[in-house]
């Protein structure tokens, strides 16, 4: 049996491609941003919050980690209405990848945080700093800095893991492949240009965010 | 109408966990088996057959998982390879898994000294030998903790066949949802499952 491939038939469908990709970058960076956040705040709490605040965010990430992202995504999703809580396929989705990046970060975040000298600490409390200051001026750029290529990596992870979300009918980049492929009966060819854009898209965003790390996290010296 | 006892989902539950172990264990072992040869060619230096292994490991590391599956599942389908679900989630899962395992390992091989490479080589060991009975011991005892940790992302990947139609616990869960409308109780427990399944093998790496 021979196969004829056609990939134009795929390309052809380039604004169904285009919306597909538009979804996946913006779950992403807001997803991002969010889990980020989130870590920020529950990797101090790991190092330096109540003993109870801890047991909680460490349960949390353990959880969180020891259980496949997508039944996150469908019990937000699909579980959560039974409590009323009723969300749309987009909000589910960033929802469900900032919580399942939040519990990866944290844990990276909290390895840079617990590498910085104690004296820094006690340096930035002899200069009278607040402990908000001293968490956000003084240990968090360093220790950004030392664990962003692994905070990286687990972004393009969740960026790849988001291919799931198209279950749920979120309109991202794999959801275009099944409704291309709906159409066309072309399988093949939109999985394989969907991957493909998946991986540009991987490539990319690591050469980006490294470039965005060592250009406004970490880099300069503000006064 | 069926009444589902709590008792009626996890014993089915439980049932379909036994598939996911299954696949588990085939992604592993075959991933595994996949990646250490890749690794051994990768070691011997061709310039490029290490160059091809590292285009291998980049695709399957850039790309989602689902979109393997897919492409084992539908894609090949096309060209009249028509896959059962089980075969199809089987090869994807362990090509996916060789990819990590074989860049895991040459971390590993590549962080002990050179120095060990050429004192074997002065002792007039042949490739073979320096990678068998000099490297490679040393290499493993180093590999175990990140090797066991990729076992969880393996174990939490194969709920993705569930969408290619293999029924293991997700789609075992999606379905007995289905059944009997309690997609918060049903997904609850099908968490629990997992969690139960990854933790300790979490718990083991860590001390």
């Amino acid at each position: 049996m021979s196969v004829e491939l056609d990939f134009w038939a795929v390309l052809a469908q380039w604004p169904i491609l285009l919306t597909g990709l538009y979804w996946t970058v913006f779950l992403t960076v807001v997803s991002a941003a969010g889990g980020l956040l989130i870590a920020i705040i529950f990797a101090w709490v790991r190092t330096a919050g109540p003993l109870w605040l801890r047991a909680f965010v460490g349960t949390y990430v353990e959880f969180i980690r020891n259980t496949p992202f997508i039944i996150q995504l469908f019990f937000i999703f699909f579980g959560l209405p039974a409590l009323g809580v009723r969300l749309s396929p987009e909000l589910a989705s960033v929802l469900a990848m900032a919580i399942n990046l939040s519990a990866y970060s944290t844990e990276i975040i909290r390895a840079g945080v617990q590498a910085t000298p104690k004296g820094q600490i006690e340096a930035a409390q002899s200069l009278a700093l607040t402990t908000p200051q001293i968490y956000l001026r003084i240990v968090m750029p360093p220790a950004l800095q030392k664990v962003w290529p692994a905070l990286v990596s687990q972004i393009i992870i969740v960026m790849l893991g988001s291919a799931v979300c198209g279950q749920i009918s979120a309109p991202e980049l794999s959801y275009a492949a099944n409704l291309i492929q709906s159409r066309n009966f072309r399988a093949f060819e939109s999985y394989i240009v969907v991957t493909l854009i998946y991986l540009l898209l991987a490539i990319l965003t690591r050469a980006a965010l490294n470039w965005m790390g060592s250009r406004f996290l970490f880099g300069g010296q503000r006064g | 109408m069926v009444d589902f006892t709590t008792w009626d989902i996890v014993r089915n539950l439980l049932l379909a966990l036994r598939w996911t172990v299954l696949l588990s264990l085939v992604a592993f072992i075959g991933g595994g088996l996949v990646g250490f040869i890749l690794l051994v060619i990768r070691m011997s230096g061709h310039g490029w057959a290490s160059l091809l292994i590292k285009g291998y490991v980049e695709i399957f590391q850039g790309t989602p998982l689902l979109m393997q599956l897919f492409l084992a599942y539908f894609g090949l389908a096309m060209f009249g390879l028509e896959l059962s679900p089980w075969v199809a989630a089987s090869l994807a899962l362990t090509l996916y898994t060789s990819a990590f395992l074989t860049e895991i390992w040459r971390g590993c091989v590549n962080s002990i000294p050179v120095g060990q490479w050429e004192a074997a080589r002065s002792l007039a060991l042949n490739y073979r030998e320096q990678l068998l009975f000099v490297v490679l011991p040393q290499a493993i005892r180093i590999t175990i903790a990140p090797t066991v940790g990729f076992l969880v992302q393996v174990v939490k990947g194969t709920a993705l066949a569930s969408l290619i139609g293999f029924i293991e616990l997700t789609k075992a869960g999606t379905m007995i949802a289905n059944a009997t409308f309690e997609p918060f109780l049903v997904y609850g427990w099908v968490a629990l499952l997992y969690f139960l399944l990854c933790y300790p093998i979490s718990l083991g790496i860590s001390r």
